[in-house]
């Protein structure tokens, strides 16, 4: 009995582990949808960016493991910011299925162009060894890096809820999201507000890239995709466009996800991604505003 | 005059075509055909979807879904019943059936169009990329469900050695049928009801237009015609396995529809044929040159360009002007 609630004990911090990774994916994805509804796939591979930035300076440049965190926020934003107005800018005002297929386009190019530079191999992705240690709290086995990915993970989301409450930035992209136009007309830059919009949500997904190498240990240029779309699916569980949402949606789907591979028997495990898509379009269709989004005429 | 023009231009057409396969199998040597064969596959797909996506606005990603059902079901149903019992382990009744082709083909489309019709009814509530989320969903949920199902689909391994049953004949009729149908569609009063739930739908559904059903056709009729697509894909290669039928494949017949201008046969019929044979340039380039992904770069890229500049697609939804002189005489 105790083996049996140590083991599920154990799957519930795997679970919490996984679900931060999907909240700060998520986040990103629920507050570029808030603000121009835009379903980005292309936030996957912010990603995957985030992942292989964190490999070539630990170990190319042999970088400090805080100061790579830093760099990595930093490119995250900037890639969010490159993405926005080179392939969504230009396109503003077309219909929402338009930006649906430009975000495909973008994900697919930056896929392909990480197998042109990085090629398709898995690589090893090793922290130092003071992240690697084991720690024990009771029969619950964790690393190092594990507690990190999820006190950042929490700070981070806490410090960008500050942000988006008390700053004079974060009025401006609540209210762009409100409504784009009287927004315009209260003299808020739109465009302004849309790219930090993008490059708060990148930046996020830039440093989910670093846990995530740390968590599995492997990264391929195509690591971003799958995780990506989850995420996605947090978003939608939480309610596209909110972010305590997307938080929400993120450790619901990291917990239901460990626990349907740890608690059912193993034959059902090859299915995880099936039971992910699954729920996705159950919710969808019994609760297609999520746990705490708002009321949205589009979706049914 | 025009109209004795427009009355002739497609019984022309059609006679070309089978001009250009009698004289393209006569001449041409096996790897030149395989690669006209898939361009054919993919205009029946782009037509295809032009009418789920084109006509009737459901943005679908599920595509290669259908393809993959239509494709295993003429499989096995064509599969030799003594290689059956080797490979899978199949209910008796359907390890002893060895059917024909054309009847495995017209199954398999069934078969798809059935899964479209089971899919469909509830996941067409949702409207835009909504909808797209989740018929991607469902693309993902039958990928894993084929490599999952060992016993009829030899999970991730595929079925190979299939019989090399697709030839140019097949895939010309199929595109004929396809295209033929698709045209009926636009002109008669269903494709206009379609087309006007594109437009908008209150207004359509103040006419009296039965949203739903409408929808729900749309795309079994998309999902039929996939099937079949997958089932002459399969004994074209001569060998099916689950990542075939990938959300690639989907962007790429998306991007076929959108790049012709949604809503437009001809559009889907030109822009197939110049993507397909633009990725089989690119594939022996990518190979001499080792710069594998640089196709796929190049597609987004001309997706991404064709979005920002002529977001209407080449023809804009329309067909061109010699097709229809006799509606406008």
């Amino acid at each position: 009995m105790n083996i049996e609630l140590e083991y599920i004990a154990q799957q519930i911090v795997n679970g919490l582990i996984l679900g931060s990774m999907y909240a700060m994916v998520a986040i990103g994805f629920s507050m570029i949808y808030g603000i121009i509804r835009l379903i980005n796939f292309a936030h996957g591979d912010v990603v995957m960016i985030g992942a292989f930035l964190t490999l070539g300076l630990m170990q190319v440049v042999g970088a400090p493991f805080p100061l790579v965190a830093l760099a990595v926020l930093a490119a995250g934003a900037a890639m969010g910011i490159l993405i926005e107005k080179t392939a969504f800018r230009p396109m503003r005002g077309a219909p929402q299925v338009t930006g649906f297929i430009a975000s495909l386009a973008v994900s697919i190019m930056l896929q392909n162009l990480g197998i042109l530079f990085l090629t398709a191999q898995p690589r090893n992705f090793t922290f130092p060894d003071y992240l690697q240690k084991l720690i024990h709290i009771g029969g619950v086995s964790f690393r190092m890096v594990d507690l990190i990915i999820m006190m950042s993970a929490l700070s981070l989301m806490g410090t960008l809820m500050l942000l988006v409450k008390k700053t004079k930035m974060g009025v401006a992209m609540r209210a762009t999201a409100e409504n784009i136009d009287v927004a315009r007309l209260m003299g808020i830059n739109i465009n302004r507000t849309i790219m930090a919009t993008f490059a708060v949500g990148s930046a996020l997904a830039g440093i989910a890239g670093l846990m995530w190498g740390g968590k599995f240990g492997q990264i391929d240029p195509l690591l971003g995709f799958i995780p990506g779309l989850k995420s996605f699916v947090a978003a939608v569980i939480g309610g596209v466009g909110s972010i305590p949402g997307a938080i929400i949606g993120g450790y619901v789907l990291g917990l239901s996800e460990v626990l349907f591979v740890g608690l059912l028997p193993p034959i059902y495990s090859a299915y995880r991604d099936a039971f992910v898509f699954a729920t996705l379009i159950l919710i969808l269709l019994i609760l297609p505003n999520g746990i705490l989004g708002k009321t949205m005429e589009e979706r049914s | 005059m025009n109209g004795i023009r427009s009355h002739l231009i497609f019984p022309a057409l059609i006679i070309c075509g089978i001009g250009f396969v009698a004289i393209a199998r006569s001449m041409l040597d096996e790897y030149i055909l395989s690669i006209i064969n898939f361009v054919g596959i993919y205009v029946i797909l782009a037509v295809s979807l032009n009418i789920t996506n084109g006509f009737a606005g459901l943005f679908s990603l599920g595509h290669p879904g259908f393809m993959a059902i239509g494709g295993y079901v003429t499989a096995i149903l064509t599969f030799p019943v003594a290689r059956k019992s080797m490979f899978l382990e199949l209910p008796q009744w359907l390890a002893n059936l060895q059917l024909p082709f054309i009847p495995a083909l017209l199954i398999g489309g069934v078969c798809a169009g059935l899964t479209a019709l089971l899919v469909g009814v509830p996941v067409l509530r949702l409207r835009g990329h909504y909808l797209a989320v989740a018929t991607m969903g469902f693309l993902i949920i039958v990928q894993v469900l084929i490599i999952n199902w060992e016993s009829v689909t030899r999970g991730p391994l595929g079925l190979n050695g299939l019989s090399a049953l697709t030839n140019l004949w097949w895939v010309y009729l199929c595109m004929l049928v396809t295209v033929y149908v698709s045209w009926k569609i636009k002109y008669s009063s269903y494709g206009r009801r379609m087309l006007a739930i594109r437009e908008d739908e209150t207004a359509a559904q103040c006419l009296g237009v039965n949203i739903f059903r409408t929808r729900v056709a749309a795309l079994v009729i998309g999902a039929f015609f996939a099937g079949i697509a997958g089932g002459l894909w399969a004994h074209l290669v001569t060998a099916i396995t689950p990542m075939s039928f990938s959300l690639i494949l989907a962007f790429n017949i998306v991007v076929m529809v959108v790049v012709g201008g949604a809503g437009s046969i001809t559009g889907s019929f030109i822009a197939a044929i110049i993507f397909s044979v633009l990725t089989e340039i690119f594939r022996p380039l990518e190979e001499a040159l080792s710069v594998y992904g640089i196709g796929e770069i190049l597609m987004a890229l001309i997706l991404i360009l064709i979005l920002i500049y002529r977001p209407q697609g080449l023809f804009g939804g329309r067909e061109p002007a010699v097709f229809h002189a006799r509606h406008t005489r």
